[in-house]
């Protein structure tokens, strides 16, 4: 076995890969089932090696301010929590979109609404990928399915969030969060240097330079013509980004004629599905959006040609079959399976749905 | 080669750690592994149970359908996974905690008396590794060898003078279970 190759749940690897890609600050609030989070940052004590700060905040309103004021001079930041935890984050979150700063936030989502249950839900996808504070805003938003890439979706979150002055999310649940795979962890990597950061995001507020002209960081204008273009720039960056970072993963799609749709977990969930259905003769693929904004439009699209139906698999009452339908636009029937309230489907189940619903 | 195990029983059992270690043996042994709990309250008095699988190849789904293997520690669990053992698969059990017949007649199930053992051992804290033992005398899917390294890792450093009490554990586990 290489040395590097560990084995750790998806919250211990979020917060390891942390550290390697030389994160400034982490702020948060414990909740289940993300306080590994959390937990793991305190142990590993990262401000004795790297530097990083990792605070517990008296709250995720203050943790996501902190983020928003760590942002603001231009360092890696980042928060984590989980479902009720991210509801009371939304208004920080909308004023980080609208100052157009970067950053990081995890949700390993639990079921709702309210306090809910502590266990797995994909309940939140509206009120992440639809905005769920107020505002023409959105967020970068990737959905990792295994530990592996709860580690690497860090990294690419961060990268996302500065090459476009925008927070991206990290969007999984308590199955990805709670579960334990093999994982290599990202190679190490330093802090930014003040000059870097300067030399890199040259809008932060890090000190202003004799005959510099000052950095304002803010969301108001109240200017509504310059407001206007304001939301104007946003929505040409947010359709660049919808252009260019589209991500998503086909399994088992050659020749499919019908197509299992999901994210993270019921992704995974969904694999086996494909395994079972395909043994029993049916020619069953699966479409895995990796980013769920920019959600894989274009591709679902091209499928819904090529398809004689879809069955959009998540965990929760049926939110991206909506974007699903969006995409199909009519052509072929789209339905929804899903589990509610924390309880999760098996593979039998999705493949009962299936011929329930489309075959 | 793929086995997908559950491990059901009583919160306390040390039926996570039990599976972490059979986990970290997998790894050892170069296979691909998941480890998927119930995580919540139940880890803290009510029922627990943790999904293994050990695969040669890439696993798709940590949740699954049904088991090859279910180690079943008490009698919620029996009611619970009974049913879902594979045709032809295994299902080990506890003498000390299932009150009632096992009506499967499709499968190979084991007893093994770990509580009663643990408690002669006056060593409660064998209970589990009593159980792993017996697991790997029935289906030896990881070398000893590589679960004394999975102990090794999933252990603490303070507690590695543990490893030898764990081992005699195992091994006694893998003379005292029995073929119903």
């Amino acid at each position: 076995m290489a040395e590097d190759i560990k084995l750790m749940k998806g919250n211990e690897a979020i917060a390891h890969a942390a550290i390697r890609y030389g994160t400034d600050g982490y702020f948060g609030y414990p909740i289940t089932p993300q306080s590994e989070i959390l937990e793991t940052l305190m142990a590993e004590m990262p401000w004795e090696t790297t530097g990083m700060v990792v605070l517990q905040a008296e709250s995720e309103v203050a943790a996501i301010n902190m983020v928003y004021g760590g942002a603001g001079t231009g360092k890696r930041v980042m928060t984590s929590s989980s479902s009720p935890g991210i509801s009371l984050k939304q208004e920080g979150i909308s004023y980080l979109a609208g100052a157009e700063l970067p950053c990081l936030i995890v949700n390993i989502m639990r079921g709702g609404p309210g306090l809910g249950t502590i266990q797995p839900s994909q309940a939140d996808y509206f009120q992440t990928v639809k905005g769920g504070g107020h505002g023409d805003y959105r967020l970068i938003t990737l959905a990792p399915s295994s530990v592996q890439e709860m580690a690497d979706f860090v990294g690419l979150g961060f990268d996302l969030a500065f090459k476009y002055a925008n927070p991206s999310i990290i969007l999984a649940d308590g199955i990805i969060g709670q579960m334990m795979e093999k994982v290599v962890l990202p190679p190490f990597q330093p802090r930014k240097t003040e000059e870097e950061i300067r030399a890199e995001s040259p809008w932060a507020t890090q000190g202003r330079r004799k005959g510099e002209a000052p950095n304002v960081i803010t969301s108001l204008e109240l200017d509504p013509a310059r407001m206007e273009d304001n939301n104007l720039r946003f929505q040409a960056k947010y359709k660049k980004i919808e252009e260019t970072e589209v991500r998503y993963e086909e399994f088992n799609c050659e020749e499919a004629e019908y197509l299992l749709v999901a994210f993270g977990s019921s992704a995974r969930i969904c694999q086996k599905t494909v395994e079972i259905a395909r043994a029993e003769g049916i020619r069953l693929g699966l479409l895995r959006p990796i980013t769920l904004w920019p959600f894989p439009t274009v591709a679902i699209a091209a499928y819904a040609n090529r398809v004689k139906g879809m069955l959009s698999v998540e965990l929760n009452a049926g939110q991206m079959v909506e974007d699903v339908r969006l995409a199909v636009n009519g052509k072929i029937k789209v339905e929804h399976f899903g589990r509610l309230g924390g309880i999760v489907f098996t593979p039998d189940e999705i493949l009962q749905a299936l011929k329930e619903k489309l075959l | 080669m793929k086995q997908e195990i559950i491990i059901a029983g009583f919160g306390g059992q040390g039926i996570l750690s039990m599976g972490k270690i059979l986990t970290y043996s997998g790894l050892m042994e170069g296979k691909e592994v998941s480890w998927m709990p119930s995580y919540g309250p139940e880890q803290r008095g009510g029922t627990a149970n943790v999904t293994v699988i050990l695969s040669d190849d890439p696993i798709s789904s940590p949740i699954l359908n049904e088991y090859d293997i279910a180690i079943i520690l008490n009698q919620p669990s029996l009611e619970k996974f009974e049913s879902k053992v594979k045709l032809g698969g295994i299902l080990i059990y506890d003498g000390y905690g299932i009150h009632s017949n096992i009506t499967r007649r499709d499968i190979d199930v084991y007893r093994i008396d770990a509580m009663d053992t643990a408690t002669e051992m006056k060593n409660e804290r064998a209970f589990n590794m009593l159980i792993l033992g017996g697991l790997l005398k029935i289906v030896p899917m990881v070398k000893l060898e590589n679960v004394l390294l999975g102990l090794k890792k999933s252990l603490p450093e303070r507690h590695h003078k543990l490893i030898p009490m764990n081992e005699a554990a195992i091994r006694r586990g893998m003379e005292i279970i029995c073929k119903v």
